[in-house]
């Protein structure tokens, strides 16, 4: 336990520097003294491992004196997870008329200020993990701006104890958003090493209303139907009737349409009580084709 | 040894079978680079890299300034080393290059995306450095033979231009990597021989250092694909791998399997479909956009979700007896055809190696391209429409952009000669009364190509002297896909009343008909205002103009001056863009266009550097009495090196349309341009040729075949290939003969004022072709080819103006000058 406190305290530090000379010295040096700062971190633990147990045992009692050690680390994102709410708030209210609302929830800003989104980025993408934009997480795959990620929830109109399927796990921050919404999430993940690892993650975090599953989401997930929001976040060809199907009355499904990196617009598809479907193109900007003319 | 080495060659002409193959070299790998780069990454970021990489002819010419002397002193070690050093870092530079994992779409997120970008360019600037100092470096050497050396390298580019191509069909793009730089060392012992080293055994240990790049691990050349296309995407999969990869100049195309999860790609299906899709097998090009072979169903309900798409519509207006499907792809559309039982269905697909897909898995496909009804013709659509003298009942055109490619413009840069108004009027010219023209296009928020699509009908139906353009277009969409169905005869309250019922059962939306009133507008797929509607009203009404000043995108239809169909960039519309960029709003961005600014503006930046840094260190003044200045040599040659980049652009697209295929035809024009230019540069060398008569010809030649092309290609076009090619060697090989003249008399001439300027003038003119051809692209995009070729002439004119005046008599005195002092 020592052993890996040290380790922790020590990559913290090193963390802390490193941000510290990010803000100084802008972006574009800070970049390369991101990386740099990696290096430093893996030399650094070479040298630990390098001159024995007896060091470390000393360097683990020396910073467990430091006030901020211990248990704490896990918020020190706090600040920046606020700083993100307010980001995506002020996107809001810019471009308010075109979703046709002042704000988003209440409840969808307090979850966006409370799911960890740095446990789901790769490690390496930590520093940025609350930027407002999207994060490659491997595989080819990306993590969603946060603004989009809002957004969806919010059209998704997510109701405490209500299901919700998710097609496309992805890291799980979109799943863990949901979940925190109150839903019971079923999210279905094609890609293999992607499907276990936001397995593993969403267990280690505690998010027990999430139930994954690794295969093709195109059939659904038929012993759950219907749902009454459904979230499909991988890229899809066209609409699956399966998941039509499995859309209640009244219940709303999302899909972001464009490229890995950059959402183009937002389709919803609505099911009226009838079962009749009708679909919304949303645009996540506040943009009119037309200028003011005569 | 350096010494011998530069006695030996002291009585021998300049290497002009080095210079012809290093040039040779140069511009093959420019070719492949492209290729590759699409491959492994996305166009128009390909585009701007290898642009600015050919900076390194620049480079050259400024690093002679400094470093001259001392290489001239051991020329053919510095020659050989150059061509060795050449053939490595071919392929080094590439595998490095690929290595870096530059991400375009994170530039605007992650700084670290920046200097890869600038890395990317240095590393593959390299190699054309090493190309270019052995053209330079000889020119400084045999200061009184420029014009064989400048023959020689225009004449090897111009052979280079059409070998690759004949490469690229023989071999895989990587393989063709490994080649071309074994190639580049081999030239190091046709140096050795040419310059009559001695011994001459020496030259076999090239070509044994060559034979050494085939044994490199097959792990370094392998291309590494982003992670981001769809290929990539695809086979991360499980069940899905590749069964087979075809490549040719036309691109790399990879058909994949899948076995776990089926492919189903229907884009546009309806959200009332409930039927199955039949299997598929996915070919991607160049690892992007997918289109698909289908398994021929055992039954004619297989294709039953053919008619649940936008495309179905005109099937159900009437039975179209002559069908043609351009851009026949994996057969989809005439599996469509067949399914609705057209008698007769003919189809045009540009890529041959398309097609032996196909017909290579006659069980698969069912034979599809063989069967009965069915002719495929392998060529450019525009062109065979052209010069066919058939009549059809529906004629098919695809989607501007793959369904991968609408995203952000990826292709605003390339030239389109399938959706200009010419086309259209060509399109409609063989329609059989009572024919439709049908098109698709994709649904983007707000929408882009469909209203471009609408205008370019409505203005070629307008031309063809129809009255009232509306009464003969029908626009439907739903949240994907939409068609623009054009018919030759006004639609008839039958066929209206068919459209309605035809979208009210697959939930489609009317975007627009004769007679639609607003409320039947946005039904199923809403939109925050009926803005299909709407737009067709206006383009269609007397307000067109003004609306499409107003509109947000560039919808203005296309002409064959201006082909670029994908372009709707606004500058207008950039600020407000720019400011919705936290909110996700850079997807609105038409990045294609910009990159090509930016590309723009980095190459005159870097362009600017290079040709000041001699300057500002140490470059001397020629003496004033030769006429020459250092002004006067940046002026000449940049706008020679302009002028001719111009001119060939403008030229290749002008007879790409003429000649009917994009590839051939611009690779046989090019070919064309360097070999007569190279003529014109060994004729140059005969001595006495007036500058300015020289000129005189480009702009009189120049005017001639401009006039020809605008005013005759109509007619021309419709000949057999062997006169158009006979024609096409008459229009441009004089124009480009002239053209090869003023760079080397002017070198020639420059030399003698100040030997100095000679590797400054040739980096300056190297730089100048960086900018020509970015900027002559950029000039069509807005105000078409025919103000390039203006332009170019207009340089040339400026050129011979800066020119010194001074007569032969000035310069003897200019001497006497010297001596005396």
């Amino acid at each position: 336990m020592g052993q890996g406190s040290a380790k922790g305290n020590l990559n913290r530090l090193a963390r802390t520097f490193g941000k510290r000379y990010i803000i100084l010295t802008g972006n574009g040096f800070g970049s390369i003294l991101y990386q740099y700062r990696h290096t430093i971190r893996e030399a650094s633990n070479l040298m630990l491992i390098l001159t024995g147990r007896v060091l470390l045992l000393f360097c683990a009692g020396l910073l467990l004196l430091l006030p901020e050690a211990g248990a704490a680390s896990s918020d020190r994102f706090a600040g920046a997870r606020r700083e993100m709410v307010r980001a995506i708030e002020a996107d809001v209210l810019r471009t308010a008329s075109h979703i046709s609302k002042k704000s988003l929830a209440p409840r969808v800003m307090e979850v966006m200020g409370r799911v960890e989104r740095h446990r789901f980025v790769p490690p390496a993408a930590e520093t940025w993990a609350y930027a407002n934009r999207p994060l490659p997480i491997g595989h080819g795959q990306t993590i969603s701006q946060p603004y989009i990620v809002a957004l969806m929830t919010d059209l998704a109109d997510i109701r405490p104890g209500g299901k919700v399927l998710e097609i496309g796990t992805g890291s799980g921050y979109q799943a863990a958003v949901l979940a925190a919404m109150g839903a019971e999430v079923f999210t279905i993940e094609i890609i293999a090493p992607l499907a276990e690892e936001a397995s593993r993650r969403l267990a280690d975090l505690g998010y027990e209303q999430v139930h994954t599953r690794r295969g093709d989401g195109y059939y659904g997930w038929e012993e759950e139907a219907p749902f009454d929001a459904i979230v499909v976040t991988a890229a899809a060809g066209h609409i699956p009737p399966p998941l039509l199907r499995q859309l209640k009355p009244g219940g709303t499904m999302v899909i972001p349409v464009g490229g890995r990196f950059m959402v183009q617009h937002l389709v919803l598809v609505n099911k009226d009580s009838s079962g009749g479907l009708t679909t919304r193109q949303v645009l996540p900007v506040r943009f009119v084709p037309l200028t003011g003319g005569h | 040894m350096d010494d011998t080495l530069s006695h030996s060659t002291k009585d021998y002409g300049p290497p002009r079978l080095t210079i012809l193959l290093v040039s040779a070299l140069a511009i093959s790998y420019e070719i492949l680079l492209m290729r590759l780069f699409s491959i492994v990454q996305f166009h128009h970021f390909a585009y701007m890299v290898i642009s600015l990489s050919l900076l390194g002819y620049g480079a050259s010419g400024t690093f002679l300034v400094f470093c001259r002397q001392p290489l001239l002193r051991r020329f053919p070690a510095a020659l050989i080393g150059s061509t060795f050093f050449l053939g490595i870092t071919v392929v080094a530079c590439f595998a490095g290059g690929q290595h870096l994992l530059f991400n375009p779409d994170q530039l605007l997120w992650d700084n670290r995306q920046w200097l890869k970008l600038f890395a990317l360019y240095l590393l593959l600037a390299l190699p054309f450095f090493c190309a270019a100092n052995c053209i330079a470096l000889s020119f400084s050497r045999y200061r009184e033979k420029i014009s064989e050396i400048y023959g020689a390298d225009l004449f090897g580019a111009g052979l280079g231009s059409i070998l690759v191509i004949g490469l690229l069909f023989l071999l895989f793009p990587d393989r063709v990597l490994l080649f071309l730089g074994a190639t580049g060392v081999a030239i190091g012992g046709a140096a050795w021989l040419e310059l009559r080293l001695q011994p001459r055994w020496p030259a076999l240990l090239f070509v044994g250092a060559a034979g050494l790049f085939f044994m490199l691990p097959p792990a370094w050349t392998v291309l590494a694909i982003s992670p981001y296309k769809p290929l990539s995407q695809q086979l991360r999969i499980e069940g899905s791998r590749i069964v087979e990869v075809q490549s040719s100049p036309l691109g790399m195309l990879t058909v994949v399997e899948s076995n776990e999860v089926p492919l189903r790609h229907a884009p546009g299906l309806s959200l009332a479909a409930a039927a199955v899709l039949p299997e598929q097998l996915g070919v991607f090009t160049d690892g992007g956009a997918m289109s698909v072979i289908s398994r021929f169903p055992h039954e004619t309900n297989g294709l039953a979700y053919l008619d649940m798409v936008p495309e179905a519509l005109p099937y159900h207006l009437g039975r179209p007896e002559e069908v043609l499907v351009l851009g026949a792809g994996g057969g989809v559309a005439i599996l469509q055809a067949l399914s609705f039982e057209s008698p007769q269905i003919t189809a045009v697909e540009l890529n041959p190696r398309m097609i032996q897909l196909v017909r290579d898995r006659p069980q698969f496909s069912g034979q599809l391209f063989d069967r009965e009804n069915v002719r495929v013709h392998q060529g450019e659509a525009r062109s065979f429409v052209a010069r066919s003298s058939k009549k059809f009942d529906l004629i098919q055109l695809p989607s501007a952009v793959s369904a991968g490619g609408s995203v952000a413009g990826l292709h605003a840069l390339s030239e389109n000669y399938l959706y200009t108004v010419e086309a259209f009027r060509e399109y409609f010219d063989h329609l059989s009364p009572g024919g439709y023209l049908s098109v698709g296009s994709w649904v983007r928020v707000p929408p882009r190509d469909s209203l471009k699509l609408l205008a370019t009908a409505a203005m070629a139906l307008t031309a063809k002297g129809v009255q009232n353009a509306g009464d003969h277009l029908v626009m439907i969409r739903n949240w994907q896909s939409g068609l623009l169905l054009v018919g030759r005869e006004p639609f008839s309250t039958a066929d209206i009343l068919l459209v309605q019922d035809f979208c009210r059962k697959r939930l489609f939306d009317l975007a627009y008909y004769p007679g639609m009133k607003r409320e039947e507008a946005n039904r199923f797929h809403l939109l925050p205002q009926p803005y299909y509607y709407d737009a067709t009203l206006s383009l269609l009404g007397p307000e067109a103009e003004d609306f499409a000043a107003r509109y947000k995108f560039n919808i203005r239809p296309n002409t064959d001056d201006r082909p670029y169909f994908s372009n709707y960039f606004k500058w207008q519309t950039l600020p407000e863009i720019l400011k919705l960029k936290d909110q996700g709003g850079l997807a609105l961005l038409e990045s294609g266009y910009l990159v090509l600014v930016l590309t723009l503006f980095q190459a005159v930046l870097a362009g600017l550097v290079l040709v000041f840094l001699p300057v500002a260190a140490r470059l001397r003044s020629p003496d004033p009495a030769t006429g020459w200045s250092r002004s006067r040599v940046a002026a000449y040659f940049f706008a020679i090196g302009l002028g001719f980049l111009f001119l060939e652009i403008a030229f290749i697209q002008k007879f790409i349309l003429y000649l009917g295929h994009p590839l051939y035809a611009a690779a046989a024009v090019l070919a064309l341009f360097l070999v007569f230019a190279g003529l014109g540069s060994r004729y140059a060398q005969a001595g006495g040729i007036s500058i300015h008569h020289v000129v005189a010809a480009v702009i009189v030649i120049g005017i001639v075949d401009l006039a020809v092309v605008n005013l005759l290609f109509d007619v021309l076009a419709r000949l057999n290939w062997f006169v158009r090619g006979f024609i096409a060697i008459a229009m441009l090989g004089p124009l480009a003969f002239s053209m090869g003249m003023p760079f080397p008399l002017a070198l020639t001439a420059a030399g003698k004022a100040a030997p100095d300027l000679v590797p400054w003038a040739w980096g300056v003119n190297g730089c100048a072709s960086v900018v020509g051809a970015v900027l002559a692209t950029l000039l069509a995009v807005h105000f078409g080819f025919t103000a390039v070729v203006l332009a170019a002439l207009g340089l040339y004119g400026f050129a011979a103006a800066a020119f010194p005046a001074a007569k032969s008599e000035n310069r003897e005195k200019g001497r006497q000058i010297g001596y005396s002092g």
